[in-house]
């Protein structure tokens, strides 16, 4: 639940991200500034082409603004290089993704496991049961992605998203690719979380998502048209 | 992430796609294998050559009389008599001539040798106890001439293995030369060279003798045969010879020297650059097949960079730094060409023990050629997987996590 009191996790203060040069030049986002808070569930809305994926971009790390600054944890993020940008990943962030993104040739806790050999962790395996754990998925462990179905993939990247304890939990269309039931599934799960503590974004077009977020912030062309408090 | 790691994710993804994999060490396998096994037949045949000659005598240098040139007119070898029984003493001097180790005036002619009904031509010399010593000969039945046998100027022979089966002759027999009675004392081993001449097809008598009897020309000797202390004090005991001999002839410009050396190393510096060259020629085949072999790895692994694409994003977004991806992709092309170098080896050396024994061809592997080709094999991968290894870290993680 939103504490008053809870600390801001996110800043993005008049982030500009520009593609193309000269006459081609398109601004994905202009001036958008936005905060979200500790232990927020935040939906991001618009259709395509509205900066959407520009924003999941840069609030996952993945790509640095034109111009403007990202504060992440009262670090400014905006300005790192790849190599440090990939260490913020690592240790901050969980994605989930709408395609899943499992390695096909591995078992479910070893896709789970991954995050943790980019950062040297012990006992890879324990935690990495406990994320699929957490997920309800403790009798598919050695299960591979094409042995499950798309919602139990979609519950393998979440516990993969979690195996690190991460600061935020990014979720990119996570019900984009699932029928309603496991669509229902998935986001109950993010909401479980959620309700543990963790900061979630859901960035989306799926008008069921909205009511299970605290705040629902939506995008036209770049800019924030609407933001709703639940 | 850890080297091991690294090395676990690497060889976990070559053994997804096996038969790539297979197919791609094939390339380093063949390459490493043909390098191994062409540098071992160039350098058989170049030990065979080098022991072929040596069987000739390598230390064997020769001295003959009469200048090639004399004052802008060519004399002919052998058109002046210049050479003594002083030069010899000379040469045989082992203060001034340290590297010189046996000293052999010869004198020849084509006689006939008649033992009871048989009759043989062949080349008689009149020559000293180092003929033996300097011709590098060894006796099969019976003695050399002796001191005593040259200063006695004793009637007694030594033949050639073919020489003396021709005849028919045996150790002990009586036969004559131009009418003089020989004793048989000796029969030389069979010299089993193929070289010029049959160098089993001679006979030897006492130099005095010769001389006194067959010949002609006391005191004078038509060559001198020097053999040097080994194969590599040859070009010293040239100096050494030339020196004593212009000191000996009283001439100051060796340009008109009266004699001249040759040397067997001549003979065999060029047979060694011939096999040489082809040594060389046939490895630089064999490094292109393996230089082709690394441009199949890099082919390969360009491949799977691209079709990992989205792994690639995955593992970005994951927090693989650019660093890691680029260790990994070098570590699997690594992996691949290490393989392949090491089962080239096997290759290598297996060929190395079956082709001589089903194709009668020598072969000659050292440790050296091995440790290259393997050296090489690695260096090749990890060049080669470095441009698909950079590619890798580069790709930007949205792109690379949109393809599909």
């Amino acid at each position: 639940m939103v504490n008053g009191q809870a600390e801001e996790l996110i800043r993005l203060e008049s982030i500009t991200k520009t593609y193309g040069t000269g006459d081609a030049e398109v601004a994905a986002l202009s001036d958008f500034s936005m905060s979200v808070k500790t232990g927020e569930l935040l939906a991001v809305m618009g259709p395509s082409g509205s900066g959407k994926s520009t924003l999941m971009n840069i609030l996952g790390c993945l790509d640095t603004p034109t111009s403007g600054r990202y504060w992440f944890a009262g670090q400014d993020v905006s300005r790192l290089n790849e190599t440090e940008l990939a260490h913020v990943r690592n240790r901050r962030i969980g994605f989930v993704f709408q395609q899943f993104q499992l390695l096909p040739k591995m078992s479910a806790w070893r896709n789970v496991e991954l995050p943790l050999l980019y950062r040297n962790t012990r006992d890879r395996r324990d935690l990495a049961l406990q994320a699929l754990d957490q997920v309800g998925l403790s009798n598919r462990v050695n299960h591979r992605p094409t042995q499950l179905s798309g919602g139990q993939q979609q519950r393998v990247a979440i516990a993969r998203a979690l195996v690190t304890n991460p600061d935020l939990i990014l979720a990119d269309e996570p019900t984009g690719n699932l029928d309603t039931v496991a669509s229902k599934d998935v986001l109950a799960v993010l909401k479980e979380l959620n309700e543990q503590g963790r900061t979630i974004i859901i960035i989306t077009h799926d008008p069921e998502v909205a009511p299970v977020a605290h705040r629902t912030v939506r995008l036209r062309d770049g800019r924030m048209v609407q933001e709703v408090a639940a | 992430m850890s080297l091991l790691h690294t090395i676990e994710t690497g060889l976990r993804s070559l053994l997804g796609h096996r038969l790539r994999s297979v197919l791609t060490t094939l390339g380093i396998l063949f390459g490493v294998a043909a390098v191994i096994s062409t540098v071992g037949i160039g350098q058989a045949s170049s030990d065979s050559v080098t022991a072929r000659i040596s069987s000739l005598g390598t230390n064997l240098l020769t001295i003959s009389p009469g200048s090639t040139v004399s004052a802008g007119v060519f004399g002919g070898g052998g058109s002046a008599n210049t050479l003594t029984m002083a030069d010899v003493s000379g040469l045989a001097d082992h203060q001034n001539a340290p590297d010189i180790q046996a000293v052999a005036p010869v004198v020849q002619g084509r006689e006939s040798i008649i033992d009871g009904s048989s009759n043989w031509s062949t080349t008689v010399s009149g020559s000293t106890p180092d003929w033996l010593v300097a011709n590098a000969r060894n006796m099969g039945t019976g003695i050399f001439i002796s001191a005593s046998d040259v200063s006695k100027r004793g009637q007694v022979i030594v033949l050639g293995a073919t020489t003396a089966s021709n005849l028919g002759a045996a150790v002990g027999d009586l036969v004559t030369v131009k009418g003089i009675p020989f004793q048989v004392i000796g029969i030389l081993a069979s010299s089993g060279s193929q070289g010029f001449g049959n160098a089993d097809d001679l006979a030897v008598v006492p130099l005095t003798t010769a001389q006194d009897e067959l010949v002609g020309g006391a005191g004078s000797v038509q060559r001198i045969l020097l053999s040097a202390t080994s194969s590599s004090t040859i070009g010293s005991a040239y100096l050494e010879a030339d020196q004593i001999l212009l000191q000996t002839h009283h001439i100051t410009n060796s340009s008109q020297a009266d004699f001249s050396i040759t040397s067997q190393t001549q003979v065999l510096s060029t047979a060694q650059a011939v096999t040489q060259t082809l040594t060389i020629l046939l490895a630089s085949v064999a490094a292109i097949s393996l230089l082709v072999g690394g441009i199949g790895v890099m082919n390969i692994m360009l491949v799977s960079v691209t079709e990992r694409t989205s792994e690639i994003g995955l593992r970005k977004a994951l927090g693989a730094t650019p660093g890691d991806l680029f260790r990994q992709f070098v570590i699997e092309a690594g992996v691949l060409t290490a393989v392949g170098g090491l089962l080239g080896v096997g290759t290598g050396l297996a060929a190395g023990y079956i082709v001589p024994r089903t194709a009668n061809i020598a072969v000659h592997i050292t440790p050296l050629p091995v440790l290259v080709a393997v050296g090489v094999a690695v260096a090749v991968g990890l060049v080669f997987g470095v441009y698909p290894a950079l590619r890798a870290a580069r790709l930007a993680p949205i792109e690379a996590l949109r393809a599909q």
